[in-house]
């Protein structure tokens, strides 16, 4: 059976139809999900794209947190639902607090559009699974809110606990401490990220088709998952 | 009416790169005494009723202040010390 990812559509998404476009080309069935309707309409895991949901109005991400899909989603990620936030929806997943820590502005204030490599530093998660510890992969980071903040001990436990997902290599694109791209929960049914790895899927409009990884993972994990 | 007003600043140890940029513009305006300058947001509230000092609290620890890298204080003020009510 294909398995159904949601992708939900805020005011103000902007990669909502990429990332439908990259469940579909990594062999699942994209379910569009809409912010104002609490269902989820039986998907197996959910996306939350990139944009500026509610015109990053207050702090980005922080009125998405709220929207009627955001109660169900967050209870779900808590039952082990898959969920990937990115870029926007890692920064509602702060908000919502699913993930720990915030994103704050580019500490150069600059907006950073670029071809980024990663390092892929757990491989555990729902969404890295095809991964290889350690392997880097290039996929875009654009973004004006991309420094990844939390408390020293927070960014510890992180560390501790292999809960850093993904450092930027090369450059840190936006100040983010430990140079972090992405983190997942205890669980490691959600991961936040701020790059793009749906913008990474076809050889036509991505940098390479390393993106595709995130999406093929969640796909293996439902497989190994119990129903 | 009496309003509530929630003042939002990013703690202390995080960084500001806006006011930094502010800081880094005062010398253009001749300015060379400032040390820092850090910006927070100043929100306003109107009940329909009373002002409720504890809810306002709460909706700023909920939604208008991120905990994580924000403080913030709530305070009553009469009407005409709001900002609009300025000149």
């Amino acid at each position: 059976m294909t398995a159904r990812v949601g992708v939900v559509t805020f005011p103000g998404s902007l990669d909502d139809g990429d990332a439908a476009r990259a469940v579909r080309i990594a062999g699942a069935e994209p379910v569009r999900l809409w912010h104002g309707d609490p269902a989820l309409h039986g998907v197996d895991a959910v996306v939350l794209p990139g944009g500026f949901s509610y015109g990053d109005y207050l702090r980005c991400g922080a009125i998405a947190r709220f929207a009627p899909v955001m109660e169900t989603i967050v209870d779900a990620a808590q039952g082990g639902l898959p969920v990937l936030g990115i870029c926007n929806g890692f920064q509602i997943l702060c908000e919502a607090h699913l993930l720990p820590g915030a994103l704050t502005r580019n500490q150069h204030l600059h907006f950073r559009n670029r071809d980024q490599i990663l390092r892929i530093e757990s491989a555990g998660t729902a969404w890295t699974n095809a991964f290889q510890p350690g392997q880097e992969v290039l996929i875009p980071v654009k973004n004006g809110e991309g420094c990844y903040v939390a408390d020293t001990a927070t960014l510890d436990q992180l560390e501790a606990e292999g809960r850093v997902v993904a450092r930027y290599v090369g450059g840190n694109p936006n100040g983010s401490q430990r140079d972090i791209a992405a983190i997942t929960n205890p669980a490691g049914n959600v991961v936040g990220i701020m790059p793009h790895p749906e913008h990474a899927v076809e050889a036509l409009t991505g940098p390479s088709l390393d993106g595709l990884g995130f999406f093929t993972s969640v796909l293996k994990h439902l497989v190994g998952a119990p129903a | 009416m009496p309003r509530v007003v929630v003042d939002v600043m990013l703690k202390p140890e995080i960084l500001d790169p806006q006011g930094q940029a502010v800081a880094n513009a005062l010398p253009r305006l001749g300015v060379s005494d400032v040390a820092s300058v850090r910006i927070g947001r100043r929100i306003e509230i109107e009940f329909t009723g009373e002002p409720d000092l504890a809810r306002a609290r709460e909706i700023a620890d909920k939604l208008l202040a991120n905990p994580v890298i924000e403080d913030f204080t709530v305070r009553l003020v009469e009407a005409d010390e709001t900002a609009d009510a300025r000149s």
